[in-house]
């Protein structure tokens, strides 16, 4: 793009980004006006509304409509014939081999492992940074995976697991590694025992940075008045970690522990890039694809994202739980 | 406020680096021409880095004489961009087709317009082989043409080495096989194998099965197989597999590295060991495009001095000259003006010959000439091709998607325990009975 | 980290005597602390060093020996791969685009959830609750699913890029960057919001203060950490979309972001995969400088602060 065409375009710049944040602004502010306008017992049922609205519309029209018609398509076979539950008996019919039962699996091992590591990683080096000066520093060290977009983290981690046979000098980190204790080299991401765990381990260096910010964004939360407070008494610093941090932090582990099993439970990219769900790697949203765009197999992939949907239940039954507790104490 | 000042200071940040981008880079602008078509095509292509410079040099002199601008965009999950948009209403002009599984589909629902009045069907008939022609027709209507083709089962290997080791090209499988336990005698390894190719690995294993069921129970067999008629289990393609398997021999040992070395290499380094030296193997079956990563890899490489290629000898004579090859298609999904001109221009001899000039291609159009091929091993490609008895394209392409992912998988599988060979296809054969019908 | 935790702490190791037991034992759990800190982060760091160095080796060297081996002889460095992707047709202007997708795209979900987040958080209507865990459920749905209805929807109504005037020509990948952004944005804000002291708000209520003033006075300051790394990861995400950029605005050069003209580097067949390493750097860049741009937003004392004033 040269000079010229950037000048054309720069009326339009400074209109978005000017005019979008205006926009937004004169929306909650002009619909408030409108608001007191109004008699004073209507005005708190209407409120929320206005204040939820936009969201909720974005919200339906991209993700609730598009789940209901998947509910729909999942009852459905190819032709729009309603089939019952044949969706969901050819995804879950042959346990334990069959079907949708090893992306099942795999799906369980990504929820424990990736959701309580990086979880427990991220929780660490938050509580372990916000100690040192050079805090910026090292919480952007471990940030910039975050920033390398999950193809290229597909493409990289290969590199991190190349294999040559043994004898010959090895490319890859891993193996080079192994190398040093006199160790075979030995493929990651092609063996059914391993791979699994060596993908994960992949997707949760990637994301570790993730838990880490949101859950640093909290701890600077806490006042600092409360932990000396705690410290005047004498307490040792693990007991404010047990008695103090994390009990305020709780609600944050929740939303950050709330997002990673749903990200588990989505997992795909990587997948797709390093083995394409090849070597009993194969999870659910990776099944879903193929079936949906290889397979054209609308109403097995519907069934398969129902089956998601369905994973999630528990874990919003605890949020809700978690958050009228929240409630319960103000 | 707080909010909005650090709005502000992030805006200001960004816009500053906005500033900064758009200093380099350049921009295209439309020209409005007189008695010239003008306008714009979108083409949804699956050519990109290397290949892309390649398919907007042919654009060029199009763009050119027509005034019509190319919007090409290229993509990597075409199957999934383009069932989407095309969908929702919202394809592009034209598109490279994806999968002719995927095509077939498309031109059932309507959504793919016939070329038979787009194009002038007598000079098409005249230039291109039937074959062609008949590989982009469903039920009797022409849906996607083709514009460029690769040969595969080609045996590449380094000819110096062989000089050096006394070893001669081989004529039919049966030389082959003397060869290969030649070279196991002589205390190397034969094969270099490479099957990763993340979410498509094992295809390069596919190849050579479906080169062994073509030269072996020829092209009715063939036909028959991926057309879903004939069981997987059953002795034709049952003999391919076995076959293959005495390539790659007990234990895998007649491939370097084995079968941990054959899942987690990738297919386009795996060649890279004949040139080693010692060479870590001496043989490698690909398709035509792989010289272009021999020479990346080591750009000291000559074609014709440092590699060379024999075609993979026919198993049975009697199907001697079968090969199995595989093409770049185009096809279209909104008649416009614009979209016939640009359909009807990359069929030509014309256009195809330039790419033909840049090397990496070989021509469909039987008018381009053979002498623009710029060195003598693609010619000598371009030359098997047409002089092929027997051309069938790849039967894996052919094939529903879901057969075609379960045949890589079973590749993988294959080579990593032979002896469950039995049990694979028994697998292949239930993916067979459900994936001809949705 | 038991031993660590003690360190840097003004209350405990600081006021004992020079040489005490005490002061010994602070002294020392500070260097574990260091070695704690330094030794999680290197070896974090390490494939990443990995990628830094092989985009600097040529490709023939990334081939046949690990990227360690560059630091010895013979030194194989190289530009070229940053060449390469610098010199990549129309990476200028896809660059541009990339802004012009990202900071839009980050602003609208932002500022709509924390609208919704506040009303979850601080207001009573029917049905909050369910709504509320709807929203957090539908985070769950596969995004290819929602592609077909919802393009349709855009292609029905002339929301495409070429029947937008020039500018609003991105308008649909930030709808859909909104619609999927969202749900995160909500449940991350409503989160911290919910977790403000109620005294504030019946204080602001008793100083007759609206429900605007409160939301735009005192919400959102107090909640600057969290509005930071949000903004810092829908920006991120936005940044390094493929898929919904390929699907709604397509990728053709003149809406083309920056991922869709860096996928382009390796070919169909996946070769030259050497440059992702390279340009995986190139397009690490911009996020790192929001990310290091926003960080001074995370500190302590933001709450305590505005509660008195």
């Amino acid at each position: 793009m040269d000079w010229g065409t950037f000048l054309s375009q720069l009326p339009i710049v400074v209109i978005v980004i000017v005019g979008v944040p205006a926009v937004l602004v004169a929306y909650i502010v002009g619909t408030e006006y409108l608001v007191r306008l109004l008699p004073d017992a209507f005005r708190p049922r209407v409120r929320p509304w206005i204040w939820v609205g936009p969201a909720l519309i974005f919200v339906f029209g991209f993700l609730i409509l598009p789940a209901i018609l998947t509910a729909k398509t999942s009852l459905e076979s190819g032709a729009g014939d309603f089939v019952g539950l044949q969706n969901y008996q050819r995804q879950l019919g042959d346990f334990p081999t069959g079907g949708a039962w090893i992306a099942i699996r795999n799906n369980v091992y990504w929820l424990i492992l990736y959701t309580l590591v990086a979880l427990g990683f991220g929780l660490l080096l938050a509580v372990l940074f916000d100690r040192v000066r050079y805090e910026t520093f090292v919480k952007s060290l471990i940030f910039m995976p975050m920033a390398i977009s999950a193809v290229a983290l597909g493409v990289i981690w290969k590199f991190m697991y190349w294999y040559q046979p043994p004898g010959v000098p090895q490319t890859g980190t891993v193996n080079a590694i192994l190398g040093i204790f006199h160790q075979d080299p030995r493929i990651w991401v092609q063996d059914p025992s391993v791979d699994n765990f060596a993908i994960i381990a992949a997707a949760t260096w990637g994301i570790t940075g993730f838990a880490m910010v949101i859950l640093s964004a909290a701890l600077k939360g806490i006042p600092a008045d409360l932990l000396e407070a705690a410290r005047v008494d004498g307490a040792g610093e693990i007991t404010i970690f047990r008695r103090v941090i994390f009990p305020l932090m709780m609600p944050t582990v929740v939303v950050v522990g709330t997002t990673l099993v749903i990200f588990a439970l989505k997992a795909f990219d990587v997948v797709y890039v390093m083995t394409g769900g090849n070597f009993e790697t194969d999870v659910l949203a990776n099944r879903m694809y193929k079936l949906l765009f290889f397979s054209g197999n609308q109403g097995g992939a519907a069934a398969v994202a129902m089956i998601l949907l369905a994973a999630v239940v528990p874990v919003l039954i605890f949020n809700l739980r978690q958050f009228r507790a929240v409630e319960a104490r103000r | 406020m707080r909010i909005s000042s650090f709005k502000v200071v992030t805006i200001v940040a960004l816009g500053a680096a906005m500033v900064l981008a758009a200093c380099g880079g350049n921009s295209s602008s439309g020209n409005t021409t007189n008695g010239k078509i003008g306008g714009t095509v979108h083409f949804l292509g699956t050519w990109s880095g290397s290949e892309q410079d390649s398919f907007m040099a042919v654009i060029k002199p199009f763009e050119d004489q027509t005034g019509v601008t190319v919007e090409y965009e290229a993509s990597r999950d075409q199957d999934a961009i383009l069932t989407t948009r095309v969908t929702a209403g919202n394809p592009p002009e034209v598109a490279s087709a994806p999968s002719p599984a995927l095509l077939t589909k498309f031109a059932n629902q309507g959504k793919v317009i016939a070329l038979n009045n787009v194009l002038d069907m007598g000079k098409l008939n005249s230039e291109y082989a039937k074959s062609w022609i008949d590989l982009g027709s469903i039920n009797g209507k022409l849906y996607e043409v083709y514009a460029w083709g690769s040969l595969k089962g080609l045996v590449f290997y380094n000819p110096k080495v062989f000089q050096q080791k006394g070893y001669t090209v081989p004529k039919t499988w049966d030389e082959m096989i003397t060869l290969q336990n030649k070279i196991k005698a002589d205390g190397t390894t034969p094969w270099c194998i490479g099957l990763e190719s993340g979410a498509a690995s094992g295809w390069p294993g596919s190849d050579w099965v479906k080169e062994i069921v073509l030269s072996q129970s020829g092209p009715s067999a063939y036909d028959s197989w991926w057309q879903g008629k004939t069981k997987w289990s059953s002795s034709e393609i049952k003999q391919a597999w076995t076959t293959w398997g005495q390539v790659l021999g007990s234990g895998d040992s007649n491939v370097y590295g084995g079968k941990n070395f054959m899942v987690s290499t990738n297919f386009g380094d795996a060649g890279n060991g004949m040139f080693d030296s010692p060479p870590k193997c001496f043989m490698h079956n690909q398709g035509s495009f792989i010289t272009d990563f021999f020479v990346k890899a080591k750009p000291s490489l000559v074609a014709g001095q440092d590699f060379n290629f024999f075609p993979l000898p026919d198993v049975n004579s009697k199907y001697t000259g079968a090969h199995v090859v595989a093409g770049d298609t185009m096809s279209m999904f909104k008649d416009t003006p614009q979209a016939r001109a640009l359909m009807k221009y990359l069929t030509t001899a014309e256009a195809q010959d330039i790419w033909v000039k840049r090397g990496g291609k070989t021509a469909i159009n039987n008018k381009v000439n053979v002498n623009d091929y710029p060195d003598a091993l693609q010619k000598n490609i371009a030359q098997t091709i047409l002089s092929a008895k027997i051309a069938k394209y790849d039967a894996g392409d052919l094939m529903p998607p879901d057969m075609k992912n379960a045949y890589w998988s079973a590749i993988l599988q294959y080579v990593q325990d032979q002896s469950k060979l039995d049990s694979i296809l028994s697998g292949l054969d239930k993916v067979q009975a459900t994936a001809y019908t949705t | 980290m038991s031993v660590a935790a003690a360190a840097d702490r003004p209350g405990t190791a600081a006021t004992a005597a020079r040489f005490s037991p005490q002061w010994i034992a602070g002294r020392l759990s500070g260097v574990v602390l260091h070695l704690a800190v330094i030794g999680l982060t290197v070896a974090w760091m390490v494939p990443t060093i990995g990628i830094l160095f092989t985009s600097f080796r040529p490709f023939t060297a990334i081939n046949s020996s690990g990227w360690w081996l560059a630091l010895s002889p013979p030194f194989q460095f190289t530009l070229d791969n940053y060449s390469k992707v610098l010199s990549t047709s129309n990476l200028g202007h896809s660059f541009f685009n990339s802004f012009m997708i990202s900071i839009p795209a980050t602003i609208i979900p932002v500022a709509i959830a924390a609208f919704a987040a506040y009303a979850f958080a601080w207001m009573k209507f029917p049905f909050r609750d369910w709504i509320f865990l709807a929203i957090v459920g539908v985070l769950a749905i596969p995004l290819q699913l929602s592609f077909v209805p919802v393009l349709s929807f855009f292609v029905a109504h002339g929301i495409t890029p070429s029947a937008l005037p020039p500018g609003l020509q991105y308008l649909p990948v930030w709808l859909a960057h909104t619609g999927y952004g969202l749900p995160f944005s909500i449940y991350l804000l409503a989160n911290f919001f919910r977790a403000l002291p109620s005294e504030l708000f019946e204080s602001a209520e008793i100083d007759g203060a609206g429900t605007l003033t409160v939301f735009f006075r005192i919400v959102l300051p107090l909640s600057v950490p969290a509005l930071a790394s949000l903004v810092i990861f829908q920006f991120l995400w936005i940044w390094n979309d493929l898929l919904v950029a390929l699907i709604y605005v397509g990728g053709q050069p003149e809406v083309a972001p920056l991922t869709v003209t860096l996928a382009n580097l390796t070919n169909s067949y996946g070769q030259g995969y050497h440059l992702l390493t390279a340009a995986a750097f190139f397009s690490m860049f911009v996020p790192l400088i929001v990310f290091l741009s926003l960080q001074r937003y995370f500190v302590r004392g933001i709450l305590a602060g505005s509660v008195k004033g």
